[in-house]
């Protein structure tokens, strides 16, 4: 848009602005309390232990917004769930 | 048939009124039937902002009870052409009118007005539902700061829960010096972050505290910038194609100097 802000710097206070806003619009539009993120994470680990056995240490279940270094107007749950065993029927 | 436009923010403080004051203003000079409505029962001022504080008679609460019929509340500011305050009452909480009663309002004006402008409450509580009850479109002021930007993004989740879905982005206050060292976030970064329309970038601008103070809106004013920038959105809301003002500059002589169009994101 303007010749000058090609030389803006990463670190000048309207960009942390910028990012620190990002972060925290995540969350409001969310609009989702950790009690309900906590128990959506254990309903789905519950279906998920009835067919393999999930490394409890090791996920992550999240809710994101980024992608492509953009942000989405709706939020993303993101998790990453590693599996132990697979378990035989 | 008129057209609803509430005039909203969710963050105080940010030029609702002042926006509401001027857009109006704007939109009777472009030679339409306007009447501003204000919503902010209890803390009114669009009263003093238009400088007609002193010839108020009846308000929006007197109109909804039936204590006058809205022909009797309307103040028509003699300035000017086909323009009207509906005041709100100041004694009353924000209660005193339902969402049923607003919309009610609202479409009985617009069989003789061609444009309302609402003049929403601060916050998300009740005075906002019922400000937004009649609403065909609304206008989103915010400033470039972290709390503006994201009371409006709340605003704007809470517009489209209600059924509102064209609404449209004013960035006030900008101050292009410190935009262009970094230290405020530019037009694009807000627009980005809310990802609705923008319709007008106004300037941070002195004249907008002395046309305040003196209860005449800035629009009227010759060399006001804000005010240009305020008659442009009025335009675009009528549907009229206005290129943004080129506000890149350094001081504020420079202001005066360049207003040159063509400033585009």
């Amino acid at each position: 848009m303007d010749f000058n802000q090609l030389f803006v710097k990463k670190n000048q206070s309207g960009n942390l602005a910028k990012d620190r806003l990002k972060l925290v619009l995540v969350h409001d539009r969310i609009n989702c309390s950790n009690e309900l993120l906590e128990m959506m994470k254990a309903d789905i680990l519950t279906v998920m232990s009835k067919y393999v056995e999930v490394d409890h240490d090791n996920l992550i279940i999240e809710v994101a917004s980024f992608s492509e270094g953009t942000v989405e107007k709706n939020p993303i749950l993101s998790a990453n769930i590693p599996i132990r065993n697979l378990k035989k029927e | 048939m008129g057209q609803v436009i509430v005039i909203t923010s969710g963050k105080g403080g940010v030029g609702k009124t002042t926006s509401t004051a001027n857009i109006g203003t704007a939109l009777n000079i472009l030679g339409k039937k306007v009447v501003l409505l204000d919503a902010d029962i209890g803390l009114r001022n669009l009263d003093v902002v238009m400088g007609l504080e002193n010839r108020i008679v009846y308000d929006l609460v007197d109109v909804v009870e039936n204590r006058c019929r809205v022909k009797q509340a309307l103040i028509k500011d003699k300035r000017y052409g086909e323009l009207y305050l509906l005041p709100a009452a100041q004694t009353r909480e924000k209660d005193a009118v339902t969402p049923d009663q607003m919309k009610k309002l609202c479409d009985s004006l617009k069989d003789d007005f061609d444009y309302i402008i609402v003049d929403c409450p601060a916050g998300i509580e009740q005075g906002f539902k019922n400000a937004i009850a009649g609403a065909d479109q609304a206008v989103v002021v915010t400033t470039p700061e972290v709390s503006a930007v994201r009371d409006a993004d709340r605003i704007i989740g809470l517009l489209e829960a209600n059924g509102v879905s064209n609404i449209k982005l004013i960035i006030n206050r900008v101050r292009m010096n410190m935009v262009k060292r970094g230290d405020m976030m530019a037009m694009d970064d807000v627009v980005e972050i809310l990802s609705i329309d923008l319709i007008g970038v106004v300037p941070d601008d002195e004249t907008i505290v002395i046309t305040t103070n003196k209860g005449e809106p800035a629009v009227s004013t010759p060399n006001s910038v804000a005010g240009k920038a305020f008659s442009n959105i009025a335009s675009r809301l009528q549907g009229d194609e206005v290129p943004f003002l080129n506000l890149d500059t350094n001081d504020n002589l420079m202001i005066k100097v360049k207003k040159i169009f063509g400033f585009t994101q």
